[in-house]
């Protein structure tokens, strides 16, 4: 009885200790990104509250915490109050296999890049559940482009991550990491990379496809109807999504944790900043993109999801595979 | 579609170029203020905070003539009057509703001895509405406190009106 306690204890301890440091992450990542785009813009960002402005976020969520939570009348108010926390909660979830170094990791699970895909798969149903349970029509337009968006652009990410796999021969997150350890999947496979890296700014609603909240025909999309903490936490899963994206990619693409050349001051620094400084790294380019692109019209991200990103990835699939094997290289366990 | 254009699309060359002049820019000098600790500089006919001034021995200017109550179109003064123990005409009341008003300055235009002016104080807000309904100590505590600023304005002003 003692030892289970002990264990349970020792499991939730560790999910505090990587619990705490992301959602601290998130909301320095907030801060990055208004600042970044500030930056693009000419303009000075957030820089009062704290050194350089770094203390926005935490402002912006006591703000938050305080504000009244207005439920409207005519809303499924069990749906509607389970929205913002099914979107956080998935967002937090996937974390758990996220490998930040050869031992750090909460979840060393032989599916790990199922479980993370089948996660940030099911995000798509907090947005439709806000969008549903508002009970009015600028959220539930959201909610349904949403959905649409993010179950086509899932497909590619799907495929592309089968083109990954094929090299690896493993869905363990931390063999993938360790069988890029001469060679970045970056190289290979850098038109997979660009297209993952497009298609994961359409999964986490990031502009140039921020279509589900396009404030100059929706209002705010599937948040229109929320407030308060509930507004906040729809906005941390959101950016704890975006973080995920990050962190999947420099998983599958940038060599995870490790460094990138294996000589001496770059093996000094600890494994975790690796992943840390590339999830950064792509973030930057996540909050510049923002900044240079316009939006897409709906039908041109149908078009580009469907009959360009889906024929390439799954092309290129097809190339993975014949090369590996025509030269003899797929993995065996 | 054009090869060239082909090629253009498919190695995302528009995109790169953006982005490189997005990263260029963004390390050249802001074009905003740094708000709260630097301003921006304000014109002598600027229309902010209402004041009302006195006359260097400290007599009102104010007397009273209503003009600038009949002339404001949000309504938002209030004036009341009477005669004082020398014959003159004094204000016993002069409200301003700053939530009604809509800063048009036709009040001050109004005013034939520069009684009530708008200044240069912008920077107001309160937290609650009634701070917002002026008085007339409020607005001659303003007039004290500003009376240099309003002065220099009012002569900057005086060869355009």
């Amino acid at each position: 009885m003692i030892e289970n306690l002990n264990i349970l204890i020792n499991e939730i301890y560790k999910i505090f200790l990587l619990l705490i440091p992301i959602l601290t992450a998130v909301a320095m990542i907030v801060w990055l990104d208004r600042r970044v785009w500030a930056f693009v813009q000419k303009r000075r960002g957030p820089n009062v509250v704290g050194p350089f402005g770094l203390f926005q976020s935490l402002a912006d969520a006591l703000k938050y915490i305080f504000k009244e939570i207005i439920i409207p009348a005519s809303a499924n108010k069990i749906i509607f109050i389970l929205a913002p926390i099914v979107t956080m909660t998935l967002a937090l979830v996937a974390w758990a296999v996220i490998p930040f170094s050869e031992e750090i990791v909460i979840a060393d699970i032989n599916v790990g890049i199922l479980y993370l895909f089948a996660v940030s798969s099911l995000g798509v149903y907090g947005i439709i559940m806000g969008g549903w349970a508002s009970n009015s029509k600028y959220p539930f337009l959201g909610a349904i482009r949403s959905a649409a968006q993010m179950v086509s652009y899932e497909v590619s990410i799907g495929v592309i991550i089968i083109n990954v796999l094929l090299c690896v021969g493993s869905l363990n997150l931390t063999d993938i990491v360790l069988a890029q350890e001469n060679l970045w999947y970056i190289v290979p496979l850098f038109p997979m990379f660009v297209i993952f890296f497009i298609s994961a700014l359409a999964e986490t609603n990031r502009p140039p496809f921020d279509l589900p909240e396009a404030e100059a025909e929706l209002v705010a999309g599937y948040q229109t109807e929320y407030s308060g903490m509930m507004y906040a936490m729809f906005w941390l899963g959101e950016y704890a999504n975006i973080l995920l994206m990050c962190s999947m990619g420099s998983i599958l693409f940038l060599g995870g944790w490790l460094s990138p050349i294996d000589i001496y001051p770059f093996t000094l620094v600890p494994a975790p900043l690796w992943l840390i400084l590339k999830i950064l790294l792509l973030f930057i380019l996540f909050s510049l993109v923002k900044a240079i692109v316009p939006r897409y019209r709906y039908d041109q991200l149908m078009k580009l999801g469907w009959k360009i990103f889906l024929p390439l990835s799954l092309t290129w699939v097809v190339l993975t595979a014949s090369y590996l094997f025509y030269f003899n290289l797929l993995p065996v366990n | 579609m054009k090869i060239s254009r082909f090629i253009k699309t498919i190695l995302l060359l528009d995109f790169i170029s953006g982005l490189i002049i997005a990263i260029k820019e963004s390390f050249k000098s802001k074009k905003t203020l740094n708000y709260p600790f630097e301003k921006g500089k304000i014109s002598p006919r600027f229309r902010g905070e209402h004041a009302l001034r006195r006359y260097p021995n400290g007599e009102e200017r104010c007397i009273a003539c209503k003009l600038c109550e009949a002339v404001c179109p949000a309504q938002a003064i209030t004036i009341e009057s009477t005669e004082r123990e020398d014959g003159s005409r004094k204000t016993t009341r002069y409200d301003i509703d700053m939530l009604k008003c809509i800063y048009c300055g036709l009040c001050e235009e109004s005013c034939p001895v520069d009684a009530i002016v708008q200044g240069p104080n912008f920077e107001f807000s309160t937290e609650t509405r009634e701070e917002l309904y002026y008085n007339k100590e409020k607005l001659l505590d303003n007039g004290d406190r500003w009376e240099s600023i309003l002065a220099a304005n009012i002569k900057a002003d005086n060869p355009y009106r």
